[in-house]
């Protein structure tokens, strides 16, 4: 059915659909809505959710590991000032293998204060153990957390996971939404898998720990299960991408490569941006110049050698990185492209880096544009010109 | 850049309903089977400040989700922003249309503008205060909206709206028939089409 959704009414939907067992959460701008809307649905008994309304993002997260290592679907949807409030919270979810599913509407870190959307927050959180899947528009912000359930829960994974919206620019913007009928939602989640959690081991008579102390005597086994877990992740996130489109016709993978088969330069981008981004390809396209996109869904596990692949055959690279890495080289995504392309043998492409749309700043087509010019001019000479341009700022 | 996408941007102050009516407006395009976004612009909220919303609306899925810079139609809920906000910013004045909520008459408006560029005018005002009894110039401006640019029927629009308004509006019947009204006022009221 198409209906009319913003980003935070299709998280808050979606939820609603998969009917979890817990929700905790604190209010934070632009992911409020979604909180706030499914809080309705629980007052309205549309689920049979437990809601708990905690006095920090601290405590929401603290309330979902609880809930989680219990035996329960937990879920809760944050951004910002209100993920950073969570840090310690999401290491242990990570640590402590809690398929927790998490709406992150992606907003820029203070200071200085901001409502506005950059990657910052997320990519923060990259090395917590959180699987992390990016969103292009509404519908892919749906779909994504839909099969964040199933994902997080696969009995080889069994990680945290969170689907991320551009804060407004997805979050507060209606748009046409295909969406799924709640029976298929709920049969296509199913019910939590078999693992090993609190309630059952009580059950069992066998009681576990967790969050116990940890030395040098374990600590390293049980970082390595979890990190096996990210591995696994790169298997189970295409077959649940693959059974999802088999049910419902759109297929996700790590990264969606558009017109990149024959393309000269290309531009790597993550969120909405990326859509824009097609457009700008289209027009270039029909003006004769070889460009494509690579738009990346899934930054936690990193594709690297599908991504390489990907990008074997073409000459020069832009990355569009939107949050400042403070490395003083490049944002944070360069790098790990860098890295993925170093292994290719014989000649790689070029690739330079652009931060762009901090805080919100709006990036254009003609910004988009610019930078494919850019990356163009270094495809033609096959030499990177420079590491690092900002789009978009004054200065 | 992409031609078959149509632009849409309303200029209001916070409580006039500039959000609401872009939301509508969208909502209404989509059950016509078009697709839509509809956005509004979040700077500091307060009643009263200059605020903007806007629509994009196409008969193909939309990638685009950068601001709106060109408008094919600007729509000004408030005649006092005039002179305050640059409401004509971005509009071509061989093909894009600016719709103006006031009593005067298009031509009068075009010489207050200064603007060469096609200008609608409709008294959003004084309709919505005569059919719903409150100056909620939104929903009017929808009605201009559609008899100016053809977008949508008359027919669509309002039998969408009523879904929309009822469901909001459970028992105040008496709202949504105003509205309705003010609509269908608008559309047929709207001058220098």
């Amino acid at each position: 059915m198409k209906a009319a959704k913003t980003g935070n009414e299709a998280f808050a939907e979606a939820m609603r659909q998969i009917n979890p067992d817990v929700v905790a959460a604190y209010p934070i701008t632009p992911a409020t809505e979604v909180v706030q809307i499914f809080s309705q649905f629980v007052a309205d008994g549309l689920v049979k959710t437990e809601f708990v309304a905690v006095e920090s993002e601290h405590s929401a997260m603290s309330a979902c590991i609880g809930a989680s290592a219990a035996g329960a679907r937990a879920m809760t949807g944050t951004s910002s000032q209100g993920l950073a409030l969570m840090w310690e919270m999401l290491y242990i979810a990570g640590g402590l293998r809690l398929p927790i599913v998490m709406a992150v509407v992606n907003r820029a870190l203070s200071s200085p204060i901001n409502i506005h959307c950059d990657h910052s927050d997320s990519i923060g959180a990259r090395d917590s153990g959180w699987i992390q899947l990016f969103s292009e528009n509404v519908q892919e912000a749906y779909d994504n957390i839909i099969q964040a359930v199933r994902i997080a829960e696969h009995p080889d994974v069994n990680l945290p996971i969170m689907a991320t919206t551009d804060g407004f620019i997805l979050s507060h913007c209606l748009e046409t939404l295909d969406m799924l009928s709640d029976e298929d939602v709920r049969s296509f989640v199913g019910d939590i898998p078999e693992r090993s959690t609190l309630v059952k081991s009580l059950r069992e008579g066998k009681p576990i720990t967790l969050g116990a102390l940890d030395l040098q005597d374990y600590y390293f086994e049980h970082k390595r299960q979890s990190a096996e877990g990210m591995f696994n992740a790169m298997k189970v996130i295409p077959e649940i991408g693959k059974e999802f489109a088999k049910t419902f016709g759109r297929e996700y993978g790590f990264f969606e490569a558009y017109k990149l088969a024959d393309a000269d330069a290309a531009i790597l981008v993550m969120g909405s941006t990326s859509g824009t981004a097609k457009d700008v390809v289209d027009t270039m396209r029909a003006e004769g110049k070889k460009v494509g996109l690579v738009k990346l869904r899934v930054y936690r596990p990193f594709p690297a050698q599908m991504l390489a692949q990907a990008l074997s055959g073409i000459k020069a690279l832009g990355i569009m990185d939107r949050a400042e890495g403070m490395s003083a080289v490049s944002g944070p995504v360069y790098p790990e492209i860098c890295a993925a392309l170093y292994d290719l043998p014989g000649k790689k492409p070029v690739v330079q880096d652009y931060i762009y749309g901090l805080g919100g700043r709006d990036v254009s087509l003609n910004d988009i544009r610019y930078i494919f010019d850019e990356v163009l001019k270094s495809a033609q000479t096959g030499k990177k010109a420079y590491t690092l341009k900002y789009v978009g700022v004054r200065e | 850049m992409d031609n078959r996408i149509f632009e849409i941007r309303w200029h209001g102050r916070g409580g006039q309903g500039a959000k609401t009516a872009a939301l509508l407006f969208g909502d209404a395009a989509l059950s016509t089977g078009k697709y839509i976004q509809a956005f509004p612009e979040y700077g500091p909220e307060r009643m009263g400040a200059p605020v903007q919303s806007f629509n994009r609306i196409s008969s193909e899925p939309i990638r685009l989700h950068s601001g709106i810079e060109n408008p094919d139609v600007v729509l000004v809920l408030d005649v006092t922003l005039i002179g305050q906000v640059d409401v004509t910013k971005g509009l071509d004045e061989g093909k894009g249309v600016l719709i103006v909520n006031t009593p005067l008459t298009a031509e009068e408006m075009k010489k207050k503008l200064g603007y060469d560029g096609k200008v609608c005018t409709v008294d959003a005002s004084a309709i919505a205060t005569d059919t719903i009894g409150k100056n909620i110039p939104n929903t009017p401006m929808i009605g201009a909206l559609v008899k100016v640019t053809g977008i949508l029927g008359i027919d669509e629009l309002l039998e969408d709206t009523k879904i929309k308004l009822e469901k909001k509006f459970r028992n105040r019947p008496e709202i949504v028939e105003g509205n309705l009204k003010a609509i269908e006022r608008a559309y047929n009221e709207v001058k220098g089409v």
